[in-house]
């Protein structure tokens, strides 16, 4: 590692000899850290009065005028009376300067450390503290795209953007169509053969177009895409809108009276909605695809018959009750994404820390959510 | 290194620290620096004009090795920069200290940590003396010793330039660059930084190398000046440049701006 320490001889020197301090050589950074520690070495001893003798110095800088400065201050707090510190003239007016400047005069003295125990019990409390202001400060933005989206309903003419929707809808649904359709393709075949392998045991394997198609329907499609989802476009929200943020755009907007929400946050979450509807019902099929094709092969099931078994195995409802989850966690994902993004300060760590916060929200509270769905039908009796 | 300490006592025998020969700058088919060349002595400051697009910042990124030359020669301490490979650069990034224009602190970090990034790096120095050492040169640069604490974000405009000077002077170089230090600064925030540099030049001995638009700081602190026009490059006292007769430099120095400046300044 390249050290400004290197590039100099250790010629910087002092002692203390019949009541002098002598010093001389080169007090510069570069000998910094070893004068520091000969000098934190050094014997305050008696208390009698001392010279400082500093005008043997060849070079002297900021740093090494800081030394001299504080072994006299160190000198002087253990009693002793320091007369004149004397440099050569060139540098009388840096030690003036920095003596003038002594941080440590009106430093203020740091309080006392938390005890490690109370320094959790109050991270903990902070953390909380910050969980709730952060549920209150989402509910009251649901609160407000409520009633605005109440009002677009009332005039959709005027406060609807079409053209901001439709692209959301590009960007959103149709852009993710190749990521959606693979992966959902390949969860498919992951639990076919996971359920061929178990039912195979039991000689029930026909039964595993049961299992997919159930799984598939009611929870692995939608799950699967909110998730991918989430991390495309919720990541995405968070992102533009925490750009326009720092570079002021949403401030100029809102001076000429452009509702944000309209123009920002209604098209992304109505477009959002639309999207992964309709990439939940894709992904559905996909995972069908997938899950078809490995019966086919492992089990020889034709397809006319894999079609025939699932028609037995699920219903509309089946499908239903995945699809109706879609708009609600559609509705979550982008709310969550333009809510953060109103939270960005202006500068640029600020920005990433929200996406990954979005992120993480949106995911946490689509499983969560998905949980409640869960419970609800099995209340429902669906 | 012996010969420019022993100069440094006799001001009068001229010391070049920065030296640029034939130096050619280009984006595509754009030349913005034509052949040029330019002497920086030690213990002035040299204050960098031109106008918009005329390249001051790309002649200074050039010098510090931010961009590569097309053509041409820069010496700082004698030694090329620019094409100087890893630890040689090293040892001159050590020697001096850069004012970029927004500051360019560290967000993550606080202003005392922001000043101990090079001394962490370079130094062997213990945590107790380089907390000394930054709270040095936060009082140094004229911010209130609880600045040290706060995170750049928390600091206005004004604060951040004087806290990038402080890091920018934290392993107490020789040469100082500074671009553009008192632009987006009102007026009286202006005057006291340009006081500030004036001081800290003199009593740490700096070498100075300062782009501006300023009119008031040019007049006020720096030795010389080193107009950019026409891809070319002209150097003077104020005094020399306004008998100049190329129509930007008699623009500048004559216009209203430059008339009121000047005036002040005598």
């Amino acid at each position: 590692m390249a050290s400004i320490e290197n590039a100099a001889e250790p010629d910087a020197w002092f002692k203390v000899e019949r009541g002098v301090f002598t010093a001389g050589g080169r007090w510069t950074i570069a000998q910094s850290a070893r004068l520091d520690q000969q000098l934190r070495g050094l014997e305050t001893g008696s208390n009698e009065a001392i010279a400082m003798d500093a005008s043997g110095i060849e070079r002297l800088d900021s740093t090494g005028a800081w030394l001299l400065l504080r072994t006299r201050r160190a000198l002087e707090s253990a009693g002793r009376t320091v007369s004149a510190l004397k440099v050569p003239e060139r540098y009388t007016s840096l030690l003036e300067n920095l003596d003038r400047n002594d941080p440590t005069r009106h430093a203020h003295p740091r309080g006392p450390r938390m005890s490690p125990w109370r320094y959790r019990l109050y991270r903990i409390g902070k953390a909380t503290m910050h969980a709730g202001h952060q549920g209150w400060g989402i509910l009251g933005y649901l609160g407000r795209v409520t009633v605005e989206t109440g009002e677009m309903i009332a005039s959709p003419r005027k406060n609807l953007r079409f053209a901001a929707m439709v692209n959301q809808i590009e960007e959103t649904g149709i852009s993710a169509l190749p990521i959606v359709g693979l992966l959902s393709f390949l969860i498919g075949v992951v639990i076919a053969y996971q359920s061929i392998e178990q039912l195979r045991k039991f000689n029930a394997e026909f039964l595993t177009i049961d299992g997919l198609g159930i799984i598939t329907l009611r929870e692995m499609g939608v799950l699967m895409t909110s998730i991918i989802v989430a991390g495309r476009s919720g990541s995405a929200f968070t992102a533009q809108i925490g750009t326009m943020r720092v570079n002021q755009e949403i401030d100029a907007m809102q001076t000429m009276g452009l509702n944000t929400v309209d123009t920002l946050v209604l098209p992304r979450i109505i477009g959002l909605v639309i999207s992964l509807t309709v990439l939940t019902l894709y992904a559905d099929v996909m995972g069908l695809i997938g899950g078809g094709l490995m019966c086919y092969f492992n089990l020889g099931i034709t397809i006319p018959a894999f079609l025939r078994e699932l028609q037995h195995a699920v219903s509309l409802n089946t499908l239903m009750v995945g699809l109706i989850k879609a708009p609600v966690f559609a509705f979550v994902i982008a709310l969550v994404g333009c809510y953060e993004g109103f939270q960005v300060e202006r500068n640029a760590a600020s920005v990433g820390q929200l996406t990954t916060r979005s992120v993480v929200e949106s995911v946490f509270l689509v499983i969560v959510l998905d949980a409640a769905f869960s419970i609800m039908f099995s209340v429902l009796g669906i | 290194m012996m010969a420019t300490e022993k100069s440094k006592d006799s001001p009068d025998k001229k010391d070049v620290i920065i030296r640029i020969r034939g130096l050619v700058n280009g984006f595509g088919h754009k030349i913005i620096h034509d052949h040029l060349d330019l002497d920086v002595y030690r213990g002035e400051v040299l204050g960098v004009v031109g106008g918009s697009g005329s390249g001051k910042s790309v002649l200074l990124r050039t010098i510090i090795g931010l961009n590569a030359p097309r053509e041409g020669t820069i010496e700082v301490f004698g030694k090329r920069t620019g094409f100087a490979e890893g630890s040689r650069m090293r040892k001159l990034e050590m020697r001096w200290g850069i004012l970029f224009q927004e500051g360019a602190l560290f967000s993550s970090q606080t202003i005392a940590e922001n000043i101990q990034v090079p001394l962490r790096e370079y130094t062997s120095m213990s945590q107790e003396l380089m907390d000394e050492i930054a709270a040095m040169k936060i009082a140094l640069v004229g911010l209130p010793p609880d600045a040290g604490q706060k995170y750049p974000s928390e600091l206005s405009g004004g604060m951040k330039k004087r806290a990038g000077l402080a890091r920018a002077l934290a392993l107490d170089p020789e040469l100082l660059f500074l671009d553009e230090p008192t632009s987006g600064l009102d007026p009286i925030s202006a005057d006291q930084f340009d006081k500030l540099i004036a001081e800290l030049q003199k009593s740490l001995g700096l070498t100075v190398f300062m782009v501006t638009h300023d009119l008031d700081s040019l007049s006020a602190i720096t030795d010389r000046i080193a107009v950019l026009v026409d891809k070319k490059i002209t150097t003077g006292t104020i005094d020399e440049l306004r008998k100049n007769t190329t129509p930007w430099i008699q623009e500048y120095f004559s216009g209203p701006r430059g008339h009121a400046a000047l005036a002040g300044s005598h």
